[in-house]
């Protein structure tokens, strides 16, 4: 007798847990040839609402871990994605991606992992700085996380764009609630599983699947989020972001590259983009 | 002050780390391009268990045409691994870091073996500091345009490295992982009564798929050193050792094009202010000398403690020692193990006696000794001054010089009248007194409230006669890099 497949039930990453969305509702995703390939969860403001309080609520411990221990947990990522990569593959091509653009997609994924996982200890290296103040003091900026960060994922590149812009938020001591590629969002959810078995804190990273239309004002209004980073092109969705930033002064970082494939899409200035900057002051006369 | 003592009713009982689970030849050669080979010499060595004097394995000998190889098979390798990407560079160094993890506590049984340090410290510090350098220096490879912004960084090619006895694993990692990560090969020898770990190490570098001839490890005593030393293909030297051996290498590559960096000895000042936490300082102080039975160059080796705290400082520094452990290094509970060689202890002993017939006023714990091994009782000396000899030359045993002042100018002046100046420590509760001491003490790293701390990520070495050149950190990458 043949045997059946079992088929995947796509559901949302919420301080470390899959729930289904709180909403009940669903969307299609398709393929090139109209063929479904997957009912995926049309996320609310109440999910992104719940996940900002896991990401709330892990924060400062995953700030405090320390910064070799952040870069191990990233280095175990990639590791666990390495092991997955044929699934990832799969995935990727299910969706429309050659093999080679999918084979290429996942490597270059799991080695932007291990890019950012080696800046967990140097990028202070290289963004603080002692002062020489004309005073008797020790005077040292040294950055430090912004907390909560809310982020809406580039659509194209949908593995290699959410590692891009996660991995540095991350591996900076901020936490993060991901809206997937709205697109292909089967992969984000397949890379949550990666997440959740690779030593990451339950909330450090949530991720959401679901409508840019219904859920940038929520990422961009919530007060208890510090920073946005949004991937895209859309004016409209860029305006409303701004706007709505205003009210708490939450950062906004834009991301208009189209080719996160490229090299330069990797560098310590994506970890300094969600980090204050802290100076202290210190006697030295006694 | 009366004193609670627990010892005749209760002792610790033994927990012993076992020895069954570690993998160890009875001979070991020398790694040269990727395999272990016979040394020309024919010769081999015992590498001795410090703590039974048994002998634990036969190290082979390199010669001349032994170092010829190694070096030569490093000069072939550099042309491929200089021009590989950054990158993949990296993910080799990852591999080694990674299975250094899966194997640390075979490594820490061995490193206690074979040095004769306490199993607590092998495996809490030695060997997970060896793993993360690896892995700190990883994450550089593929990152050296930012350490040196407006620069374009290029490796030296074969770095000839020689490191000591005192922390083998360790000391092997700072030197191979900033060099290989920067794109340079090596050759590297390990101390001869301690090889062990660092052909452990080759062991899994060569499982780790690192290509042929990236990293070379010979073994053998001062002439093997002195073959690298002067090896014409060498392009550069690291040297961690005594300050004596330090200028003779400096010297005989004087006149070449041969880059170095040297880390040698210091005599660590080791500062108690009458405002410090005094049980914490205690706490400072025996770390500060006895930790490794003193075998440390950044050790605290000079004790200087503010009159007016002097006596309860000594009274509770004198109780402490007689609560430390001497013993069998793979025991737990064991503070201070074996002293690393006999000449070693030759050299502390002869310092001992200099001590007392120059005047000073000699303390020692009451411990029972094994027979059988190399050993030391935590010793301190009272009623010294900066022209006594244990004052003045490095130890490098557990012998703790005290002496006391009474102003801060007075102990910076002090602190500082000395040709080495690798290090200091600082005992204060008032921060600003803390930030004008590390801004006036000549020393490559000061540790305020804290002794004896490393870190990959934190820049090690010294001033003045303890050696130039940084390991850790951004500043450790300028070792192994030019800039054209």
């Amino acid at each position: 007798m043949e045997r059946i497949d079992v088929l995947k039930t796509y559901k949302i990453f919420i301080g470390g847990k899959f729930p289904r969305t709180e909403s009940g509702r669903y969307f299609h995703v398709k393929n090139d040839t109209g063929e479904l390939l997957a009912n995926m969860c049309l996320s609310s403001r109440k999910d992104f609402r719940n996940a900002v309080v896991a990401a709330r609520k892990v924060q400062k411990s995953w700030e405090s871990a320390s910064a070799l221990n952040k870069g191990q947990v990233l280095y175990r990522i990639a590791e666990m994605l390495e092991g997955r990569k044929s699934q990832f593959m799969d995935e990727l091509m299910m969706s429309g991606s050659s093999k080679i653009a999918a084979k290429k997609e996942v490597e270059q994924s799991i080695d932007r992992l291990i890019y950012y996982a080696g800046w967990s200890d140097k990028f202070q290296q290289i963004f603080s700085s002692v002062n020489p103040v004309a005073s008797s003091h020790f005077n040292f900026s040294v950055p430090q996380a912004m907390g909560v960060v809310s982020v809406i994922a580039p659509n194209k590149f949908s593995l290699l764009g959410l590692v891009s812009v996660v991995a540095p938020v991350i591996v900076g001591g901020n936490t993060c609630i991901v809206l997937s590629s709205e697109e292909n969002p089967m992969v984000s959810i397949s890379f949550a599983e990666v997440l959740n078995t690779s030593d990451v804190p339950h909330g450090v990273v949530n991720i959401l699947t679901g409508k840019r239309k219904e859920l940038i004002s929520h990422f961009a209004s919530h007060k208890d989020v510090n920073a946005i980073i949004y991937c895209g092109h859309n004016n409209k969705e860029l305006n409303e972001i701004e706007k709505l930033s205003v009210e708490n002064l939450k950062r906004v970082k834009i991301y208009k590259r189209k080719n996160w494939g490229d090299q330069k899409n990797q560098s310590p200035y994506f970890i300094e983009r969600s980090q204050e900057i802290k100076t202290i002051w210190h006697p030295t006369e006694v | 002050m009366s004193k609670l003592n627990l010892s005749k009713t209760w002792n610790y009982a033994a927990a012993t780390e076992s020895t069954n689970h570690i993998l160890l030849k009875e001979k070991y050669d020398l790694f040269i391009n990727g395999e272990f080979v016979k040394s020309n010499s024919k010769k081999y060595f015992d590498t001795i268990n410090p703590a039974t004097d048994e002998v634990i394995a036969k190290i082979s000998e390199a010669n001349k045409k032994d170092i010829d190889l190694a070096v030569k098979s490093a000069k072939i390798a550099f042309r491929r691994w200089s021009k590989l990407k950054a990158k993949e560079r990296g993910k080799y160094i990852f591999r080694i870091a990674r299975m250094i993890q899966e194997r640390a506590k075979e490594f820490a049984v061995i490193e206690s073996m074979d040095g004769g340090k306490p199993i607590r410290e092998s495996r809490d510090v030695d060997i997970p500091l060896a793993a993360n350098h690896f892995f700190y220096y990883a994450g550089w490879a593929d990152k050296l345009e930012y350490a040196f912004p407006n620069k374009t960084p290029k490796p030296l090619g074969v770095a000839g490295q020689i490191i000591p006895w005192n922390f083998p694993l360790l000391m092997a990692a700072w030197k191979i992982a900033p060099a290989i990560a920067c794109g340079n090969t090596v050759v590297l020898k390990p101390a001869e009564t301690t090889s062990l770990t660092a052909l452990k190490l080759a062991e899994i570098i060569q499982e780790s798929g690192l290509p042929k001839g990236v990293v070379n490890i010979v073994t053998g005593a001062g002439n093997t050193g002195a073959e690298i030393v002067n090896h014409p293909d060498i392009d550069k030297i690291a040297f961690t050792g005594s300050t004596n051996v330090g200028k003779l290498i400096q010297k005989s590559i004087s006149g070449t094009k041969k880059k170095s960096t040297l880390e040698l000895g210091g005599k660590g000042a080791n500062i108690i202010f009458e405002d410090a936490a005094i049980d914490q300082a205690v706490e400072g102080i025996v770390n500060a000398i006895f930790f490794n039975q003193g075998h440390v160059c950044c050790a605290g080796s000079r004790l200087f403690v503010q009159e007016s705290v002097a006596n309860i400082v000594i009274e509770k520094l004198k109780d402490r020692m007689s609560s430390l452990i001497v013993g069998n290094p793979l025991d737990k509970n064991t503070d201070i193990g074996a002293i690393n060689s006999k000449e070693q202890l030759a050299t502390i002993n002869k310092y001992i006696k200099i001590g007392q017939e120059e005047g000073g006023e000699i303390y020692q714990s009451k411990c029972s000794i094994s027979k059988k091994g190399n050993w030391c009782p935590p010793t301190l000396f009272l009623n010294v001054s900066q022209s006594h000899t244990i004052v003045q030359e490095e130890i490098f045993g557990p012998v703790l010089a005290i002496q006391t002042f009474r102003t801060i100018d007075e102990v910076i002046e002090k602190a500082n009248n000395t040709p080495f100046g690798l290090s200091a420590g600082v005992w204060t509760e008032k921060g600003s007194k803390i930030f004008k001491l590390t801004q006036e003490l000549n020393a490559g790293v000061v540790w305020a409230n804290t002794y004896n701390k490393f870190d990959p990520t934190s820049p090690f070495g010294g001033f003045k006669e303890s050696g130039f050149g940084r390991e850790g950190g951004l500043h450790g990458l300028k070792a192994y890099l030019k800039f054209e």
